[in-house]
């Protein structure tokens, strides 16, 4: 029994470790979500529940100034649909690596599914020796972040500096990083620059942030047939 | 320290839209296994979908999304990328690329 909880402490300490950067990035979005529904006339408590429901930061942005500005229940919820939807992709890649779950576990894994966790797990997973409880950690780590942040900010989150340190950059370096490590070639290289100027594009003409889904989705399409191509070329390509 | 019904409802709400497409391909694909060609197509996904989310990020300003290539989020962006490259530490990458924005802050140039 003993060796059992010294092995759930390394996976809750590993998990710790590999969900920190998004922790910190976390914080200030927290902090500033808080302040902003505040101000959007959601109390403390209710910002709480609004965090602990539904857990999507962009969303829960978008939501709090649609309240704002008196949009009715229906849009609000519609609209935090169709933001979430990119987390389709996200699941679905990760569902490889998670094969042979039990439905108990997916579906409270399934609650922690994010832009940030996503990212941090499914690069582990590649990694190998990435035990499902370590990325379930990830997710529930940043959860709490995310609530403790949202609610901090509710009571008072103007007075603390969210901008000191660079803290407000922590997130996109942490992609920065993410997308490095995501790369195994040049169509790799390819795939990771067609999506970002399609999204750059696609965010320019439609509103709205379906721009996401739809750079996402063509660029894997090209990585996917460039690395068809080149196999079918006889694999004399470069390597991937 | 109220709590309005109405609000209660709608985060339901929100929490199920949010949830549903989390869930569903988690329970659907991890219990069957998948054609290699879609697996192949998955394994393309992560990298579209971090650019996807960071190039307008770094490229796209403000509401109206102006198209804004130089900026300091964007400098920042090319020495943190490097950073990534050779040291291979996320944590470092997240410090580095945090210090950086910040002193570029600081400077006094515009």
């Amino acid at each position: 029994m003993k060796t059992d909880s010294t092995y759930t402490y390394r996976l809750v300490f590993s998990g710790f470790k590999a969900a920190w950067p998004i922790c910190v990035g976390y914080f200030p979005l927290g902090l500033a979500l808080g302040v902003v529904a505040q101000n959007a006339g959601l109390s403390v408590v209710e910002i709480g529940f609004m965090s602990l429901l539904v857990f999507a930061g962009s969303a829960q942005f978008i939501a709090v100034s649609m309240l704002q500005g008196g949009a009715a229940i229906p849009a609000i919820v519609a609209t935090t649909f169709v933001v979430n939807l990119r987390h389709v992709l996200m699941s679905s890649s990760l569902a490889v690596h998670l094969r042979g779950m039990g439905r108990r576990f997916l579906a409270f894994f399934a609650y922690g599914v994010t832009d940030e966790s996503f990212a941090v797990n499914l690069n582990r997973f590649r990694g190998g020796a990435w035990h499902p409880t370590e990325a379930l950690v990830v997710n529930q780590l940043s959860n709490a972040t995310w609530i403790v942040s949202t609610v901090l900010g509710g009571y008072g989150g103007q007075y603390i500096g969210q901008k000191s340190f660079g803290i407000d950059y922590a997130l996109i370096a942490m992609f920065i990083g993410l997308i490095v490590f995501q790369i195994r070639g040049g169509i790799y290289v390819v795939t990771a620059v067609a999506a970002g100027g399609l999204a750059v594009l696609l965010g320019k003409i439609i509103p709205g942030n379906a721009y996401v889904v739809l750079a996402s989705l063509g660029a894997a399409t090209l990585g996917f047939a460039m690395q068809r191509a080149v196999k079918r070329k006889g694999g004399r390509g470069p390597a991937t | 320290m109220d709590l309005q019904r109405e609000h209660l409802v709608l985060f339901f709400l929100m929490g199920v839209v949010t949830y549903l497409p989390r869930w569903l391909p988690l329970f659907i694909f991890s219990q069957r296994s998948l054609p290699a060609w879609f697996i192949q197509w998955l394994d393309f996904i992560p990298v579209a979908i971090l650019s996807a989310l960071v190039f307008p990020e770094l490229f796209l300003a403000g509401e109206a999304r102006d198209l804004n290539l130089w900026n300091m989020k964007a400098l920042v962006a090319l020495p943190t990328f490097v950073f990534a490259f050779l040291t291979r530490s996320l944590g470092g990458t997240v410090i580095f690329g945090m210090f950086l924005y910040w002193i570029s802050g600081r400077l006094p140039v515009p």
